[in-house]
């Protein structure tokens, strides 16, 4: 029924042909997800790499519930943001619902709690064979914190990574506080979304592909960065 | 840390640089249906419009009943959907300033070539559904409080079928948009009522084609409304004020009537223009 | 108790005022298990000392509680009449028997301990060190692809960035081969030269004999017998002492 051939040379003609149209969608969906991440690790490194130094009564509760929000529906948070960013909602007056800044706000808050729960993880297991020698030398949590993120950079980059992965993939809350409006906040899944239901099938797969081909791209990335690592026994 | 994170927010900046600058043209946010945006509609008239007047129209494109709340949250300028009473009571909560009509087309029920409910050819909407229902042949229907799923659910009243008890058995509520459903409808070989504009831009037809069409009840009214600015103080009057106009106008008319998918007029403009009302 | 000055190099003369070390009724455990066993001892700031005893009889959990990385579950340790403070660790430094060593460069590493010099006096400094511990050769060479012995050279060079008073050693040769273990040594004893003083846990009867002012040793989480090292491998008076170090002679 479908030609997958012609699907193909129909994804290879859009990219080669340089359509703006397709590219400024492809640079769309970089800037959105790129920046939700770059926000993610800001909050979320330090606060995985506080939860795995710092013990305080509740912590065991809050990492149970940052695991559980790893798989946070997105469809659910982009819900979350409209109700808080719609003109009836609290933040309505910021005017940012059908931003690219309102799709930047829903992607942070889906994959912060990825990357800070990833970020615990190696973060605690680099604290336990660090732990005395820091408490040797005396350094401060805010010194502990800074030298664990350095010194796990890599596995914290493959978190990162992760996290940009499920961004750039997801189309259920940008979809719903972007309104996947043409030229402003239309990305790659939610134009895939639209040529999917407009039947054409082609096109949209050809988008998906274009989608597949950057995600291997990312993981091409992961896995030479831990290549390096392990060359450097820094994994 | 700052090390790790600036090679992030360089491929941000990079991405960001790559996009082209963004317009400071002035903006409205249109809530709208599916089937406008699925057709290419707007994408036919909204660029004559913009040439015109210079003001984006930023459409969001949902189902009818989404459009409707949307626009009750205040989060859009201008409403233009299809279900009328939806509509006249939008208006009557002081959601809305005023309703006009701005164009129809009307519904079509798709089913397969096979048709085992044996309505190809009818013309009586109901009569149709009854088959269908009587047939327990598979159909298809939106789920999603869109205009086209209430126009559908009048149907179903007038047939006398009570769908609620079919739901999961032969009668499919997808929940989702009309290219959605077209798409579920199709891979099922199921009936489904859509609006002919969706149906005719549609491409992936697959078995389906239309088995009902022509019932005077199968029309399908648009009316556009600017979102009150009594109640949502940010709602852009003049711009979202101007688009209505210029739908109105014999130009956004005559732009609504040139769109064409395969040599076919798809919607049909009906709004009561000052020329037609000197004329008339 | 107190050796000889002749015995004790030219640390003899710089005492520290960390010194001297009081302990009183130290205890350490579990209520199922005690491992330090009201452990009391006096100890001066020259020399090097060697803490010697059978696995398990609590030597580097002794010198853990001293550094205060573990709390004692009662009983005290005053240095020079004062309790363990930060201001106290921060004159002591620890050597791990495993050296954490950072995912950096080997002068990375010693940069990390240097935190509390400036930008500009901190490179110089590593510089110092770096050749302190003789690997010039590997500033530049992540720390954790260096052999055992550099490790461990970096790991004490590291300790010493610091301008400690103390530093303890826990088992610094375990697992190195001889000629690792001599440039380990010789690391050891410039340090004590240059007037620091070392608390050292060690298996090797010939690196204690090699290094070691004075021993300490442990049995079953007391000390049983302190005594100027060459009287000590001489005729130790424990019956415990005798047979460990039979033990370790035969093998």
């Amino acid at each position: 029924m479908f030609e997958s051939g012609s699907i193909l040379s129909l994804a290879v003609g859009l990219v080669v042909s340089g359509d703006p149209e397709l590219w400024s969608i492809i640079a769309l969906s970089l800037r959105v997800s790129l920046t939700a991440v770059a926000l993610a690790c800001l909050i979320g490194l330090p606060l995985g790499a506080f939860l795995a130094v710092v013990k305080f009564p509740g912590r065991g509760g809050l990492v149970a519930l940052l695991n559980a929000f790893m798989g946070l529906p997105p469809v659910v948070v982009g819900l979350f943001v409209y109700l808080a960013l719609s003109r009836s909602g609290p933040l309505g007056v910021l005017g940012l619902l059908y931003t690219p800044t309102a799709m930047i706000i829903a992607q942070t808050i889906l994959v912060t709690p990825l990357i800070a729960a990833l970020a615990r993880q190696s973060m605690a297991d680099l604290h336990g064979e660090y732990d005395e020698f820091f408490r040797s030398l005396g350094l401060s949590t805010r010194q502990t914190i800074g030298a664990l993120i350095w010194d796990g950079r890599y596995s914290l980059s493959t978190a990162a990574l992760a996290g940009f992965g499920r961004a750039i993939a997801e189309v259920g809350a940008v979809i719903i506080v972007g309104g996947n409006i043409e030229h402003v906040t239309r990305v790659m899944t939610t134009a895939i979304a639209l040529e999917t239901s407009k039947g054409d099938l082609a096109l949209a797969m050809a988008l998906g592909l274009i989608l597949i081909a950057i995600a291997l791209l990312v993981n091409v990335a992961v896995l030479s960065l831990n290549r390096t690592a392990k060359r450097l026994a820094y994994a | 840390m700052k090390r790790l994170l600036t090679p992030l927010a360089a491929l941000a900046l990079v991405a960001s640089a790559a996009l082209p600058a963004q317009a400071e043209d002035p903006f409205i946010i249109v809530q709208s249906t599916t089937s406008t945006q699925n057709s290419g509609l707007l994408n036919y008239i909204l660029p004559i419009f913009k040439k015109k007047s210079g003001i984006d129209v930023r459409v969001v494109a949902v189902g009818t009943g989404q459009a409707i709340k949307n626009a009750a949250n205040g989060d859009g300028d201008v409403l233009l959907v299809h279900a009328k009473p939806a509509e006249e009571k939008f208006v009557a909560d002081g959601q809305g300033v005023k309703r006009f009509d701005v164009m129809y087309n009307d519904f079509v029920i798709v089913g397969p070539k096979s048709d085992p409910a044996k309505v190809a050819g009818g013309k009586n909407a109901a009569a149709a559904f009854k088959a269908i229902a009587d047939a327990k042949a598979p159909f298809a229907s939106r789920g999603d409080d869109s205009g086209t799923h209430k126009a559908e659910k009048r149907h179903w009243k007038a047939a006398g079928v009570d769908i609620d008890k079919a739901s999961g058995d032969w009668y499919r509520s997808t929940g989702s948009g009309m290219g959605a459903t077209l798409n579920t409808a199709a891979g099922m070989n199921a009936y489904a009522l859509t609006d002919r504009a969706t149906w005719i831009a549609f491409k992936n037809k697959g078995e389906l084609e239309i088995v009902v069409e022509g019932d005077p009840k199968l029309f399908n009214q648009y009316g556009v409304i600017l979102v009150n600015p009594e109640k949502h103080k940010h709602v852009k009057v003049k711009e979202g004020q101007q688009f209505i106009d210029w739908l109105l106008s014999a130009e956004g008319q005559n732009a609504i009537r040139s769109f064409k998918v395969d040599g076919q007029q798809l919607f049909f403009p009906n709004a009561e223009t000052a020329e037609k009302k000197k004329a008339g | 108790m107190l050796k000889p000055p002749e015995l004790t190099g030219n640390g003899a003369s710089l005492a520290t005022s960390l010194f001297p070390l009081v302990i009183s009724d130290l205890t350490f455990g579990s209520r199922e298990r005690t491992l330090i066993d009201n452990l009391t001892m006096t100890l001066d700031g020259r020399g090097i000392t060697a803490v010697m005893g059978a696995n398990g009889a609590g030597k580097s959990l002794l010198l853990r509680l001293l550094h205060g990385l573990l709390t004692p579950t009662s009983g005290t340790i005053n240095w020079n009449g004062q309790q363990l403070d930060d201001d106290i660790r921060a004159r002591q430094a620890m050597v791990f028997q495993r050296p954490t060593m950072l995912r950096r460069s080997a002068a990375d590493n010693l940069a990390f301990a240097l935190q509390g010099l400036p930008r500009s006096k901190r490179k110089h400094r590593v510089e110092e060190l770096i050749t302190e511990a003789k690997l010039e050769h590997a500033a530049l060479t992540p720390a954790r692809l260096l052999s055992g012995g550099e490790q461990q050279r970096l790991a004490i060079a590291r300790a010493r960035a610091s301008e400690p008073e103390l530093l303890f050693l826990d088992e610094p040769a375990a697992s190195l081969d001889p000629i690792a273990t001599h440039a380990v040594e010789d690391f050891v004893r410039d340090i004590h030269h240059d007037g620091i003083k070392v608390i050292l846990v060690t298996h090797d009867v010939g690196q204690a004999k090699r290094l070691a002012d004075d021993v300490l040793f442990l049995h079953r989480g007391r000390v049983i017998e302190q005594a100027p090292a060459e009287e000590f491998f001489k005729r130790p008076t424990s019956a415990a002492a005798r047979a460990y170090l039979d033990g370790q002679l035969a093998i």
